[in-house]
């Protein structure tokens, strides 16, 4: 840690992998009532469950972007940050408003939320990820803008380089396409088209800025390469994520009452999406092997390099697979969706948060590198448990979308959703299982921050 | 990479592209909303549609169901269930009230959200109009 304001990190990861621990044991809940359809019902039902397992999600990726970007900032801006007290006081309202929104789904019927946070006034609630209630949403509208300006302050008097820049760019695109949240209009149809404003320009769009920014900030720092090489990648990557995501929004528009030339648009660019994502996992590896120095952090190289590689797998090869529009008739919101989004969200942003936090977390807790040998060893441990469980849940969960398209939309005697979820519940239960184990890793990686602490640092690999 | 296609010129490129593509897509989405109005229905847009579809927000019915195929897997696609229940709203509205409150032992149960009988319209009537917009012929067939 160069600079001593970078230490306001250190709440938003902590509170970040607090969210993960709940947003796992949500998920391990969804799993079992998708196979045991009244566990916990009345108290808990399916769609609660599913909206505190995505919007904690979201909302611990946002703390772990954040907590990324007021770690990376003044270290490549080479100053101290804008107003450090700025940035705890928006740690403590953005986890009081998360977790009162959190209680919220949890405690009350979500009707009764939505009255009582008055959503008749500006009604935004009940569409998915977008959850919360208006009042949450202006919340993090305020949290997002004091954090831009911090960020942005400090990024203005002090060094600009690509890779603060690409972040900046990054989150402000996030801060804006936000806005369209607010945008609820009575036509289903618009509705539908501007909410991928947000959720797609979001995923497959800004926040690919953010996860290339943090992976070249990480790699100039583990390795030694170059700076000047770094960021001609960098800018390749995010130039080729935009340019395909933008149009690549279209595959989102093939059946929901938008003009048919979306097919065209939408097959055509978003077959290009994996393009960014097979460079970064080229990029990542290049850069390891002609590393001019052995980082003794050898836990923070492998989540670099892993998040390249699930990342292209889960976004890039699971993306494609469905992204056709003469495909996606027959896939379109079957389980295969539900492994895309499951591999490509960890692959992605999971792990380029864990990335991040595997890095700086060691030097915000006062190593002058790395963590211990056997702390390492655990954290790598954990790794491979989390990475290879989602393996196991997307395959499993393909297996299940890849029947449940034949049987219900292919073949030519069509069978009843429920009856389709009955036939294809052995690969549900391998699922639970595959999630408990991610659930075990997870623990795991948890543990490796109390492990070999009093033991001296890990030396560089010869 | 090699030497001649230096750093700036990536910078160019992502700059150049960024803004040309994002051009692009509200060029499209200009065309698209002038070509709505034959596609989403909107003549049907009625007060009660659209109160059927703050009770279909309201009661988080995305949270299970997909609708035109977006939303939870863990429930029927709703988009068409006008058509499948035999083009009836009332075949909707018996389902919605039928609910057991408890559940059903050992599967999957739609919870009871005790709606009154003008919300119980409301959304059927939303579901009728989703399924009259035309989606280029999704879904595959009846089961949704």
């Amino acid at each position: 840690m160069t600079y001593q304001s970078q230490s306001v990190a250190k709440p938003y990861f902590i509170a970040a992998i607090g969210l993960f621990i709940g947003q796992i044991l949500f998920g391990v809940i969804l799993g079992l009532q998708y196979v045991v359809g009244d566990f916990m019902f009345p108290e808990i039902p399916f769609n609660v469950a599913r909206m505190v397992h995505t919007n904690l999600l979201i909302v611990w990726l946002l703390f772990g972007f954040m907590g990324s970007a007021y770690y990376l900032i003044p270290e490549e801006s080479e100053t101290e940050l804008w107003s450090p007290a700025l940035a705890l006081l928006m740690f403590w309202i953005f986890l009081v408003a998360g977790a009162a929104t959190i209680l919220g789904y949890l405690l009350v019927p979500y009707a009764t939320l939505a009255e009582i946070t008055m959503n008749d006034l500006l009604p935004t609630m009940g569409r998915e990820f977008l959850e919360q209630p208006t009042v949450t949403k202006i919340g993090i509208v305020i949290v997002a803008l004091a954090f831009l300006l911090n960020i942005g302050m400090t990024l203005l008097k002090g060094r600009k380089t690509a890779v603060s820049l690409v972040m900046f760019i990054g989150l402000v695109g996030l801060a804006v396409f936000f806005l369209f949240s607010f945008y609820n209009p009575e036509n289903l149809v618009k509705d539908k088209y501007y909410w991928w404003f947000v959720v797609h320009l979001w995923v497959e769009g800004v926040w690919e800025l953010i996860m290339g920014a943090i992976l070249a900030f990480v790699l100039i720092k583990t390795t030694g390469v170059d700076r000047e090489v770094i960021e001609k990648w960098l800018y390749v990557i995010i130039a080729m994520a935009l340019i395909s995501g933008l149009i690549g929004t279209g595959h989102h528009f093939y059946w929901i009452g938008t003009p048919e030339y979306w097919q065209w648009w939408g097959s055509i660019f978003s077959a290009m999406e994996p393009i960014p994502f097979f460079m970064m996992t080229i990029f990542a590896f290049n850069m390891v092997n002609r590393r001019r120095r052995n980082h003794p952090n050898q836990a923070a190289v492998l989540w670099a390099l892993g998040t390249s590689v699930m990342a292209f797998l889960g976004a890039g090869v699971w993306g494609f697979l469905h992204t056709l529009a003469p495909v996606n008739y027959y896939t379109h919101g079957t389980q295969i969706t539900a492994a895309h989004g499951h591999m490509a969200f960890y692959g992605a942003y999971v792990m380029i948060v864990l990335t991040m936090i595997s890095y700086a977390m060691p030097l915000l807790r006062g190593r002058t590198q790395a963590n211990s040998n056997k702390s390492q060893v655990v954290e790598m441990w954990s790794f491979w448990l989390m990475t290879v469980s989602m393996v196991f849940i997307t395959l499993f969960l393909t297996g299940a979308g890849v029947l449940q398209t034949y049987m219900q939309r292919y073949t030519e005697t069509p069978m009843s959703f429920m009856e389709v979820q009955d036939k294809i519940a052995i690969f549900y239960w391998l699922r639970e299982g595959a999630g408990v184990v991610f659930l075990i890793g997870l623990l795991l990686y948890v543990s490796s921050f109390f492990i070999g602490q009093d033991e001296p640092e890990a030396t560089v690999p010869e | 990479m090699s030497e001649t296609f230096t750093k700036s010129m990536a910078r160019n490129i992502f700059y150049g592209g960024s803004v040309f593509f994002f051009l692009l897509l509200l060029a499209l989405t200009f065309d698209t909303n002038s070509a709505l109005p034959e596609l989403d229905n909107r003549q049907n847009l009625t007060e009660q549609v659209a109160h059927g579809k703050k009770v279909w927000e309201t009661n988080n019915c995305i949270g299970c169901h997909t609708l035109l195929g977006e939303g939870a897997y863990f429930a029927p696609e709703l988009g068409n269930v006008y058509k499948r229940f035999g083009n009836s709203t009332d075949a909707i509205k018996g389902f919605i009230m039928s609910r057991p409150k408890d559940g059903i032992p050992g599967r999957r149960s739609m919870p009871q959200f005790n709606l009154n009988a003008e919300e119980l319209e409301a959304v059927a009537q939303f579901l009728k109009y989703a399924s009259e917009i035309n989606t280029q012929n999704w879904p595959p067939n009846i089961q949704g």
